[in-house]
């Protein structure tokens, strides 16, 4: 017989150990999948965890993994603070489109005026974009009551056709005969996000680093980031010590949204380049698990983001390499977060084998 | 634009046809939160359920057993998130996220060499003398049989809910679960088979969509309905008819604007696309919810 | 001597850290009301719920009617003619009375004929119940009728009551025991589980007194003073705060036809209550729990938000003040669910300081925490309030249920407050802990500071305070001097004056 008892307080140890085990368990359960796929399971284990960082041709894959890893980090430190506070926002992917359109929008009305305003112009706007669209779930929770899950959600859908008739319309090149999608922001010197392309380094490299900043503190020092913690563990309690639960709701909605459209923004202006159908690559919601792969600490995000992002180049590798399907990858995101949610119950409970069972 | 090519009669029949897999998965999902579990996975297991019965249909070449393959892999799913949030006690919210983007991954790489290949058709099954009714006729008795199953499962969960000792012991598990501990009820247990259900229905909606509405395999084919059978659930204020309502409400939504995208309308392709989900959103702010079980989402661990 | 109805040989039960029982053995005869007395954390639920099926024992034997028992679960109990009303969490509210009936019965018949075996049985023992109705709606008294025609219908031997009357009043009480006695007269017997002395000396036939998990003395209640059994139960003499004849100051708080609309669906809705409480005195009010406390505290602590002239505080209209500005104010409040209303159970204790106490100890810098400060208060409260933890940085949970108790009146009481409203201050608190909470309230208001005591324990309203008003549906009755208070006074106070049934009706 096994049962569970609830610790007096989260152990320490499995508070860091767990997400190492689940990371270990992942790679166990994906080397026996791979197996199973006909692929050697030691060669591909290594092509997805190794070879992004120590093979010859990682001078060429340790930018793609900032490159990578930036706009997770921006949205997963935006998440963070919702899913702590009990506000889930499900639809960055959304805000994050949202981000990129808005930016886009304000780089693209400026072509090909070159002033040093128009980046922090689209800056701006792709913040704007992003809170705007995740206001509207945030809105809707606070002012009627309606579960901001499937609100945010459905806004994804919404985003996506919205990004799809602007890749076709409003924001078409219109120098691309007929081709779908929008100039390409990367090669307009006053609207890239580029800073050195060769080593990976765009301005989302250096928000996401301040973002993991500012969120430590205010989360650690900040009375917000105590009250945000506090609604999140008891929301009666958190009302009782002053907390507008209506306010934090869109404070936490609007921190995630804007920092989502700036992940948009930064992504269609520099690594992307252009708005197009599908250059959303699903980090809104990818960034969901790195969030909680994370324990929603910011350090812990950065370290999760940069090893989903050896997961994506990785598997990038192993794709062209060893022929693996993308959606085992995708397979294998999706157990890493089983995994450290499984082994999660060892933080907050103590596992005791009993055998004696009076009758 | 041409309206009168839209046939009123032909669009409520396919209306009908349009709801189904929704309903099937909302149906799954109601039962789930009656026993106070919120399962965010649906989309999860419905695709799975999708893959899962068009791969058995191809394989043993017959729809029926497609279909049972399909409830197979959607309830297998579902048992996976059963283990973590009831055994294991994580979080339900996070976990039924990672069961749709697990669910997205595993039905992608299970279909691959499916892509492309389609479906046997599902011959109708017209009810005898009342599918001549005129007008009414082919609206509601000239179908596959997936349809009326779909309406059966909901009138029979209306009945064991509200009839049944079962559906009784169900509810009160999901009303206040330390009361129903008390009184010496098998909390988890209960939720298990309940989230299996759940996760049944959920596969039989996506084999649904992948057998009888596309009708073949491709990625990503249940395109957030899984989303919209929880918002339905809402919706519904947890009640079986009302969700049947909500259902056919949204396939309203959906074929009308497939409707008039074929009919040409000067609304760009894009912005109709968006109708089904923003009738969703609209739907969850104006109809004010009922009671959600009392339960709901709550962790149980039985303790002292 | 005929065959004792339950016998228990040796009982032991141990929980990581606790022995909840050890070597419990008591025998209960037929027909005989058996008390179980104890203070919290004595063990008695544990021993009931092992009765019950609910938790199995390391060690020990039970026997009913001379035959082995022991019941895998509650179904089995409930088999054998064993039941149970519960203390808490046994009723759904969102379901009618002829439902929640049924949940607790082994082969129910169906809703209909159950209705009609409701009426039987509430004309039998004089437990007016309508089966239609919904148990969310019901008042505590009937809420507990509930259970008890529950456990009724299934013919039981032994029926095992947990703290009945704690959520009743004098009159409901009496309805209760007289329900009781009729059940005994009936050859039922009853395992009653109390720490009020006087109602087992009104109503029980022989008493097992349990203390940290022991047996520690059987007797005749009817032949032993409320005194010798709460020295069995405590384990030495108790001490009696002293109260001390304090000067009448000024006017402090003045409520003003405040009302409020119930926040949630099974709330209570605060209907016009008038009120105005001096400097240096403590107002006991007295009620039923649901008939408004929890928004009554709420409304004073700035979580209910009215017009700004229903709520006074030192002359200054605060109905509209958030809960912080009132801190600012001196006006401090203690709600009654300790876990996750006045204190977060997974932080730590100096996160649990700085909820309430941000704004009056300073314990922020431009809206950062200064943690050293936080810390030392918390170690200051935990000192001052002889807190049992190992340290600030433990959290609020790993404290037993007195010890957090002290932790979030001595967190409000060391702000210096101008005004104190507590709501249960020693619910579920073991004596001791009780006293030291009620001489920190009596010392507050010695220093000239007001106290508002919401309880449900008429006993110590009556210790420590100076007036005394009942809550009965929203409505606050007129204070009166507490002193010469008599027990049927205070009865229609907390019924609201009206006759009994019709105060149901409208609860």
């Amino acid at each position: 017989m096994i049962r569970l008892e609830k610790r007096t307080a989260p152990s320490r140890f499995w508070t860091y150990a767990a997400p190492v085990l689940a990371v270990v368990l992942t790679m166990v359960c994906g080397a026996l999948l791979f197996a199973a796929l006909g692929n050697d399971p030691f060669v591909t284990i290594r092509t997805i965890f190794l070879d992004p960082l120590f093979s010859e041709f990682s001078w060429y894959y340790r930018p793609q993994l900032l490159i990578k890893a930036a706009p997770l980090v921006l949205i997963a430190i935006g998440l963070s603070f919702g899913f702590r506070a009990g506000v889930w926002n499900i639809g960055a992917e959304g805000q994050y489109i949202l981000g990129a359109i808005c930016g886009a929008a304000v780089g693209l009305a400026f072509y090909p005026t070159e002033s040093a305003f128009i980046f922090p112009l689209m800056v701006m706007a792709g913040a704007l974009g992003g809170w705007a669209w995740a206001m509207i779930p945030g809105f809707l929770r606070v002012k009627f009551g309606t579960n901001e899950i499937l609100v945010s959600l459905m806004l994804v859908y919404v985003a996506q056709n919205l990004l799809a008739s602007m890749a076709l319309g409003a924001l078409r090149n219109p120098d691309a005969s007929g081709f779908p999608g929008s100039r390409n922001l990367a090669r307009y010197p006053s609207a890239t996000s580029w800073i050195n392309e060769s080593a990976g380094l765009h301005w989302g490299v250096v928000f996401a680093f301040i973002a993991v900043i500012f969120a430590y503190i205010t989360l650690s020092r900040h009375i917000f980031g105590f009250h945000v913690r506090l609604s999140g563990q008891s929301p009666r309690a958190a009302r009782f010590a002053g907390v507008n639960p209506g306010l934090l709701v869109l404070i936490c909605m609007g921190i995630s949204g804007a920092l989502a459209g700036l992940a948009g923004l930064f992504e269609v202006a520099g690594p992307s380049g252009l708005i197009s159908i599908d250059f959303n690559a699903g980090y809104g919601f990818t960034a969901i698990i790195v969030a909680f792969l994370g324990r929603l600490h910011p350090v812990g995000i950065l370290l999760a983001a940069g090893l989903m992002a050896l997961t994506y180049i990785g598997g990038e590798i192993a794709q062209s390499n060893l022929r693996l399907p993308a959606a085992a990858i995708q397979l294998l995101q999706g157990m890493l977060l089983f995994f450290l949610l499984a082994v999660d119950v060892l933080t907050h409970y103590r596992v005791r084998f009993t055998s004696r069972r009076v009758a | 634009m041409d309206l009168s090519a839209i046939n009123p009669i032909l669009l409520l029949a396919s209306l009908m046809v349009a709801a189904t897999p929704i309903l099937l998965a909302a149906i799954g999902e109601l039962v789930v939160e009656r026993s106070g579990v919120l399962n965010l996975g649906v989309e999860g297991m419905m695709i799975t359920g999708a893959v899962c019965g068009f791969i058995a249909t191809i394989t043993l070449g017959s729809s029926v057993l497609g279909f049972a393959g399909a409830a197979l892999g959607g309830a297998l799913l579902g048992l996976v998130f059963g283990l973590l949030t009831q055994v294991l006690l994580s979080n339900q919210v996070a976990t039924g996220l990672a069961l749709t983007l697990f669910g997205l991954g595993l039905a992608a790489l299970l279909g691959q060499s499916y892509i492309g290949i389609k479906a046997p058709v599902i011959p109708k099954w017209p009810v005898p003398l009342l599918s001549d009714i005129p007008v009414i006729g082919p609206i509601l008795f000239n179908h596959d049989p997936v349809v009326y199953l779909g309406i059966l499962i909901v009138a029979a969960v209306w009945f064991f809910l509200t009839f049944t000792r079962a559906g009784l012991i169900l509810r009160a598990v999901g009303e206040n679960h330390e009361a129903a501990h008390a009184l010496g009820y098998h909390v988890i247990r209960v939720r298990l088979l309940a989230i299996m259900f759940g996760g049944a229905c959920a596969g039989l909606g996506g084999a649904y969509l992948s057998l009888v509405r596309v009708p073949q395999w491709t990625e990503g084919l249940t395109a957030g309905a899984g989303w919209i059978a929880l918002a339905i659930v809402v919706f519904a204020s947890w009640r079986p008819w009302r969700l049947l309502l909500g259902a056919y409400l949204f396939g309203g939504v959906t074929v009308l604007q497939l409707n008039l995208q074929a009919a040409g309308m000067a609304i760009p392709v894009a912005y109709l696309s968006m109708a089904p989900y923003l009738a969703t959103i609209v739907v969850l702010v104006m109809m004010r919810a009922g009671r959600a079980p009392g339960s709901l989402a709550q962790p149980f661990h039985a303790s002292r | 001597m005929t065959t004792p109805l339950l016998r228990l040989r040796g009982l032991t039960k141990a929980y990581p850290g606790v022995v909840a029982n050890q070597d419990v053995s008591f025998d209960v005869q037929p027909g005989e009301i058996h008390a179980l007395l104890g203070e919290n954390g004595a063990g008695k639920s544990t021993l009931v719920k092992t009765i019950y099926g609910l938790v199995k024992p390391d060690a020990g034997l039970m026997e009913l009617k001379g035959a082995p028992f022991a019941p895998a679960e509650p179904r089995a109990a409930r088999a054998a003619g064993v039941a149970m009303v519960f203390q808490h969490f046994s009723l759904f509210d969102a379901m009618n009375v002829a439902e929640n009936i049924a949940l607790g019965m082994e082969n129910p018949p169906p809703q209909r004929e159950i209705a009609a075996r409701v009426r039987q049985v509430s004309d039998q023992y004089g437990l007016p119940l309508d089966p239609t109705r919904i148990v969310g709606e019901l008042s505590a008294g009937e809420r507990q009728r509930v259970e008890i025609v529950r456990c009724l219908l299934q013919d039981p031997k032994l029926l095992i009551m947990d703290e009945p009357t704690s959520v009743l009043t004098p009159q409901e009480v009496a309805i209760l025991f007289e329900t009781l006695r009729r059940l005994r007269a009936a050859g039922t017997a009853i395992l009653y589980i109390s720490h009020k002395l006087e109602e087992i000396r009104a109503l029980c036939d022989a008493a097992t007194v349990l203390r940290l998990g022991r047996v520690v003395g059987t007797c005749d209640p009817r032949a032993t003073s409320a005194r010798e059994m709460a020295e069995l139960m405590v384990g030495s003499s108790l001490h009696v705060p002293h109260k001390a004849a304090r000067p009448e100051g000024d006017v402090i708080l003045t409520l003003q036809g405040l009302s409020a609309k119930a926040p949630h669906r099974f709330g209570t809705a605060l209907r016009d209550i008038d009120l105005t409480v001096r400097r240096g005195e403590i107002l006991g009010i007295g009620g039923v729990a649901g008939n408004g406390q929890d928004e009554l505290v709420a409304a004073l602590s700035g979580e209910i938000r009215t017009a700004r002239d229903m709520v006074q505080f030192d002359g200054q209209g605060i109905g509209h003040l958030a809960p912080n500005a009132r801190r600012h104010l001196g006006l401090l409040a203690a709600p009654e669910e300790r876990m996750g209303h006045a204190a977060a159970p997974d932080m730590s204790l100096t996160e649990n300081a700085l909820l309430t106490a941000a704004v009056r100890q300073d314990l922020t810098a431009r809206g950062f925490v200064r943690w050293g400060k936080a810390r030392a208060f918390a170690g200051s409260v935990i000192a001052a309030f002889d807190v049992r933890t190992p340290g600030a940085g433990n959290t609020a949970r790993s404290l037993s249920g007195g010890n957090l108790q002290k932790f979030v009146i001595g967190r409000e009481i060391m702000q210096a407050p101008a005004m104190l409203v507590v709501n249960q201050p020693t619910w579920g608190v073991d004596a001791s802990a009780a006293a030291a909470i009620r001489q920190a309230l009596l010392d507050l208001a010695d220093k000239g500071a007001a106290v508002i005591c919401i309880s449900q324990d008429l006993d110590e309203l009556m210790e420590i305070s100076d007036r005394f008003a009942a809550l009965n549906g929203g409505r606050l009755s007129a204070p009166r001097p507490a002193q010469g208070l008599s027990v049927e006074q205070i009865g229609l106070m907390l019924g609201g004056a009206h006759d009994m049934e019709v105060a149901h009706v409208d609860a």
